[in-house]
């Protein structure tokens, strides 16, 4: 029996609620009602100012066609169920927390160096090891990308403690 | 004819020339990393035009377009991966040909069949989009209405994919455009009271993030991959043989290309799909296809590089994107101030064919460097992938950043990216996402205007013999799928 024949039992024998069909359409449909909830909430106009429909008429069309639409391809992925997708790797979710880390250091301490430990830390998780270039990746190139966007394009980064100290606040 | 000598205007320029040169090498790196590519690059880049004039903008812009939809060639023959999307029909043939030992026969032929099909597709865009615009003058909001629901039918129809999914995805993408303060009536919807966010979200964070984040998301799932490369010694001009072999493939090609390519879909990929399959079924040895066969490199070549003229088609002419590449060149011509449409072949004729003549130059540029530097440029695929996307990340983040200034586009990019990579892994493409983005303001306005102009009766829409024609072209897009199913 080959792989994708033993994924496709594997699939078959999972209740439904942690097959990938029911999942993804589970989550599509979920934040497209709390969105078409949402839409209740706009302002009205006025008749007398009102072009055509009303502000929210048209988000509303298209979230109940989402809805919809998702409708039929969780019916469609009952007769032909999905692929089983692999289970992701480690060093996927240690990407992801590379933006957790990116988005708190970069608000609360520095841009640049939020830059710089996001790029030394992806590249010690996917492998590299070699400190010549963790130095290049992490301290190197962000210095020459930041120099570069602030001369020529004339960029202010926000403000932060390396950043300071290259603005001389 | 007095425009068609503008064509050759770049020629005079030497900052067009430089911008040309730039833009077509930095366009075959693009296309040589897996991963990248000209929408990811484009989007990449935007920023960095923003120091240039308009015509420069879009020249740079263009020239990336055309090289880097070639560049896809040299990885999918030397290591079986394909640079971009749109080649991986090339492949299946390019690959077992280059495990033969005649790799340099194989990107010769690609980098013919590729500079044909390009220069092919310019030749249409030349002549068509000043007639589709022509055509355009006729159109009111109702007619630019339907043709945008047209344009996004065809793009679930004929894209990548399911056609369902597909559609959820467009409908998305312009779900996205309705964020911030509606346009006619200044009422704010889906902002939640953040303030930056009643402009709306712009269109480089989303298209960052969904191509070059997830990507960067999709390749941390990818480092066990190896790749086997194949050796290049040099890229060899086709025999007379060859040519007398594919001559009549490469002309059909860069017909499909050039046609797929009008269309609003996913351009090169669907093009070089359909010419391979093409080139298939007219060939005389369709056995030898999978086997190293030089009319199926010729085939998916010419086809995809056939589809970056036609897509600047409704791009320059109707201000539709016909691909995902085009949708960033229209935010590149938005950014800068100039309208696509109509108005634009009439009031700045310079502009329009200093683009065309730039995209011819970057068809003969690419030839050159791909011809003379393919060895070299094949190697830039031994950048390791943990060095390559750190560092992409960093670009990337810092061109955001720069256009509005705005952290809270770098949380869009960052959140975006995140969205791409599992729309991607749960099989929904994320092409209609930017095409539904772009559209979505022209769509609702031409909607509501529509509604103004018919006081609120919908009906008077089927009054139109444009309107009603689009739409029934847009039912067919839609049923077409359906019937393609049923007959296999």
């Amino acid at each position: 029996m080959n792989n994708v024949q033993k994924q496709k039992r594997a699939n078959k024998s999972l209740p439904f609620f942690f097959k990938d069909e029911f999942k993804v359409s589970f989550t599509i449909i979920l934040v497209s009602t709390i969105l078409l909830i949402s839409t209740f909430t706009f302002d009205i106009v006025p008749p007398i100012l009102n072009r055509g429909i009303q502000p929210a008429t048209f988000p509303k069309g298209l979230l109940l066609l989402i809805i919809g639409l998702t409708l039929i391809v969780f019916y469609l992925s009952i007769k032909k169920p999905w692929k089983i997708e692999k289970k992701l790797p480690k060093t996927f979710f240690l990407t992801l927390f590379s933006f957790i880390l990116f988005v708190i250091v970069s608000k609360t301490l520095d841009f640049f160096l939020a830059i710089s430990l996001l790029s030394i830390f992806v590249s010690y998780c996917w492998g590299e090891r070699r400190l010549f270039y963790l130095i290049l990746v992490s301290i190197i190139f962000p210095i020459i990308v930041f120099i570069f966007f602030e001369t020529i394009l004339g960029l202010r980064f926000p403000p932060g403690i390396i950043t300071n100290i290259y603005y001389q606040v | 004819m007095e425009n068609l000598s503008l064509m050759f205007a770049p020629l005079m320029s030497s900052k067009l020339m430089i911008v040309l040169v730039f833009g077509t090498l930095f366009g075959l790196i693009l296309g040589v990393l897996p991963g990248l590519g000209p929408t990811t690059g484009g989007a990449l880049i935007l920023p960095f035009t923003m120091t240039l004039d308009p015509l420069s903008a879009i020249v740079l812009l263009t020239a990336i377009y055309c090289s880097a939809t070639y560049g896809g060639a040299i990885t999918a023959v030397l290591i079986n991966t394909p640079g971009t999307p749109a080649a991986a029909a090339t492949c299946l043939d390019g690959y077992p040909l280059a495990q033969k030992g005649e790799a340099g026969r194989a990107l010769g032929m690609a980098t013919v069949s590729s500079t044909i099909g390009g220069i092919f597709s310019v030749v249409v865009l030349v002549f068509f989009a000043p007639l589709l615009a022509q055509l355009a003058y006729e159109f009111g909001q109702p007619e630019y209405f339907a043709l945008a629901i047209f344009g996004l039918t065809m793009l679930a129809s004929i894209g990548e994919g399911s056609p369902i999914k597909n559609l959820i995805a467009g409908a998305f993408g312009i779900l996205i455009s309705t964020i911030g303060k509606d346009f006619m009536t200044s009422i704010e919807r889906f902002t939640y009271g953040i303030n930056e966010l009643s402009e709306g979200i712009g269109f480089i964070p989303v298209v960052v993030g969904l191509f070059a984040i997830s990507e960067m998301l999709t390749q941390s799932t990818l480092l066990d991959q190896v790749f086997k490369r194949v050796a290049l010694k040099a890229v060899k001009l086709p025999s007379l043989l060859d040519y007398k072999k594919t001559w009549k493939t490469i002309l059909r090609s860069s017909g499909i290309g050039s046609f797929i390519g009008v269309l609003p879909a996913e351009g090169g990929t669907v093009a070089s799909l359909i010419g391979y399959s093409e080139a298939k079924r007219w060939s005389k040895n369709p056995e030898e296809f999978g086997k190293g066969s030089v009319e199926g490199i010729a085939g998916a070549e010419a086809a995809n590089n056939a589809a970056t003229g036609g897509a600047m088609v409704p791009t320059l002419a109707l201000g539709i994107p016909g691909s995902a590449t085009t949708a960033v060149i229209l935010t590149g011509l938005i950014i800068h101030g100039v309208r696509p449409g109509p108005d634009l072949f009439r009031e700045q004729p310079e502009f329009l064919y200093g683009i065309f003549g730039s995209m011819l130059i970057a068809n003969i540029l690419f030839f050159i460097f791909g011809f003379f530097g393919a060895k070299i440029f094949a190697r830039i695929t031994l950048v390791p992938n943990k060095l390559l996307w750190p560092m992409i990340f960093a670009v990337s983040v810092c061109g955001t950043y720069s256009l509005s200034q705005s952290m809270l586009d770098v949380w869009i990019m960052l959140f975006f990216g995140v969205i791409g990579f599992f729309m991607r892994r749960y099989g929904f493409s994320v092409v209609p996402v930017i095409i539904g983005l772009i559209l979505g303001e022209l769509v609702e306005g031409t909607l509501r205007q529509s509604l103004v102009i018919f006081e609120g009766n919908w009906l008077l829409f089927l009054t139109r013999p444009i309107v009603v024609t689009f739409f029934i072209l847009s039912f067919i897009a839609l049923i077409f799928p359906l019937l393609r199913k049923k007959k296999v």
